[in-house]
């Protein structure tokens, strides 16, 4: 028996660091999607210029309690980065992976296909949190748009907002027996995912029984919550417990759901 | 030593039994090629040994390890190349050999691998533009970049072209040949024939039969075939009736004779005492393709 325990030839650098390994193969192949990485990083800023020209949006409205509709748009654009990548890329990614067989494939080495699933979230994480950064500071710098007033409820309800979408795309990944299956969940949750963020009427003007139940759903608690950190005040206790409820949900679900079969 | 060693094992699918009371051993340093007709149960067996698929019944050991519930140690051991299994469309050659060794401790060159697989030309193309056969390639060189102890190799050489094949042979002689185990599931007899040290005959999820290639053939009823060019005509007739003699047949003036071992010498003695001289006479054992297709179809009659 002659089996080599040691290398004849020089080992390779990244040894043994699966998960990283896979972090760094997949924000590479990310970078080769340049339709995706419109999509997350540059549409929310570029939603923002539009906005910002049509002229009667950049007007202070009394009904908006002085705010310009611009100005109630920067989180709604930004929320807009987390259900695109959460619920559209992401999982598209996902299913072709299983599809495809390059889960089947990430099985049989000391790697695990779960590693593959977090590896997307990250970079699709780092992609929408780079996005956000970018809508952010060009709202602030060129149109006039306040900071937020509280950075980090800001941040906290932002990344709430990603997690419970990555984890409603994992979901979608996961029940998902086909790519063409999947795409069409997708489709079928992002239009009343894009209402309930505000996109068409924003969340705090929303009446009455609508409202109520808006701020019910992640993305429609993420907005009053985003709005609220905008404004300097802490999101209240029943919006944020709102996203976390359903950010371990879906969470839960997604680890449950989660087959590389 | 037993590198792999497969006991009872069983999978069913729905109401599909995929394979049944399957007993597979292999020696450390073995190549063992699985042999049978598609849907036999080869990959399900293959699959039950990389620990993708729990047997429902049956225990299975690598190297002594669990590959299901020792799964992180087993891996680190086993090397697989499967059938549908794919890379992501816009990874390249080289990106995927680096993140496929960055899995293992010790993991070998990958360039150099691919280089022996004839992929040296196109490490930078992304895997989406790779034809059928260099996929393949690269499935065999991702499977043994981490020197693996145990490579298990599902239809090794599908799809490849005949030079190809030979970089796949050779490569497959060289990791043998550093002691690495090996179970080879293929359908080429040519390939069984040179890299195996024994063949597993899986038919309808059961080893119909295990043994050297050379024990396989002469488990034939006629392991033997016989040609020659007669200096005068011989009655065709008279060799059949023979012993041991399962067929006789003349083309062109060349005569042959299936038979067993015996009758060989059975025929050469006829043909002595007939005053016939056998002239280019050649003797040759049956292909292993004859004996795995009378194997295969004996074990259908006997349960049919």
């Amino acid at each position: 028996m002659t089996a080599p325990t040691t290398p004849a030839t020089t080992p390779r650098r990244g040894q043994g660091r699966p998960a990283l390994a896979l972090v760094a193969t997949e924000a590479r192949l990310l970078l080769r999607e340049p339709g995706t990485l419109f999509w997350i990083i540059a549409f929310p800023a570029a939603l923002l210029t539009v906005l910002f020209l049509i002229p009667s949006f950049r007007e202070a409205d009394a009904d908006l309690g002085g705010l310009r509709v611009v100005d109630l748009y920067l989180p709604v654009a930004v929320i807009l980065s987390a259900l695109t990548a959460g619920v559209q890329t992401m999982p598209a990614t996902l299913a072709t992976y299983r599809e495809q067989g390059v889960l089947k494939r990430i099985a049989t080495t000391p790697a695990r296909p779960w590693q593959l699933l977090a590896a997307q979230w990250v970079v699709h994480g780092v992609a929408v949190l780079a996005g956000s950064v970018l809508a952010v500071v060009l709202g602030v710098t060129a149109f006039g748009i306040d900071v937020p007033g509280s950075p980090a409820a800001y941040l906290l309800v932002l990344v709430l907002a990603l997690l419970a979408m990555l984890s409603l795309g994992g979901v979608i990944a996961g029940v998902a027996p086909s790519t063409r299956i999947a795409a069409t969940i997708s489709t079928i949750l992002y239009f009343p995912l894009m209402f309930t963020a505000g996109v068409w009427l924003p969340v705090q003007v929303m009446p009455g029984l609508l409202g109520t139940i808006v701020e019910a759903t992640p993305l429609g608690a993420a907005a009053r919550g985003l709005d609220a950190a905008a404004a300097g005040d802490w999101p209240d206790t029943q919006h944020l417990l709102v996203l976390v409820v359903w950010t371990v949900g879906l969470a839960a679900l997604s680890a449950r759901y989660f087959r590389w079969k | 030593m037993t590198m792999i060693e497969v006991r009872g094992l069983r999978k069913t699918y729905g109401s599909t039994v995929a394979v049944d009371r399957v007993d597979l051993e292999v020696a450390e340093g073995e190549v063992l090629g699985v042999l049978g007709p598609n849907g036999a149960g080869k990959s399900t067996t293959v699959e039950c040994i990389a620990g993708l698929t729990s047997p429902d019944a049956g225990t299975v050991r690598v190297a002594g390890l669990d590959p299901i519930a020792d799964r992180d140690a087993a891996r680190r051991l086993v090397g697989v190349q499967l059938q549908e299994a794919g890379l992501q469309a816009k990874l390249t050659v080289r990106e995927a050999l680096r993140l496929f060794a960055s899995f293992h401790e010790h993991p070998r060159d990958g360039i150099e691998l691919a280089e022996r697989l004839g992929l040296g030309e196109r490490l930078d193309h992304r895997y989406a533009a790779l034809s059928g056969g260099q996929k393949q390639r690269i499935a065999i060189a991702l499977s043994l970049v981490g020197r693996p102890r145990v490579a298990l190799l599902d239809e090794l050489s599908t799809g490849l072209d005949p030079e190809s094949r030979r970089q796949v042979w050779d490569l497959v002689e060289e990791i043998r040949h550093d002691g690495t185990t090996i179970v080879l599931v293929t359908h080429l007899m040519e390939e069984a024939h040179r890299l195996c040290d024994r063949l597993a005959l899986i038919d309808r999820g059961q080893v119909a039969a295990v043994d050297t290639p050379a024990g396989l053939i002469g488990r034939s009823a006629a392991p033997t075939v016989m040609t020659f060019d007669p200096v005068r005509p011989v009655s065709v007739e008279a060799l059949a009736r023979l012993d041991g003699v399962a067929d006789v047949s003349e083309r062109g003036g060349r005569v042959q004779v299936v038979g067993t071992d015996d009758a060989v010498l059975l025929v050469l003695d006829h043909l002595g005492r007939s005053g016939v001289r056998p002239t280019r006479l050649r003797v040759s054992e049956t292909s292993l393709d004859d004996a795995y297709l009378a194997l295969v179809t004996s074990s259908e009659e006997e349960t049919a």
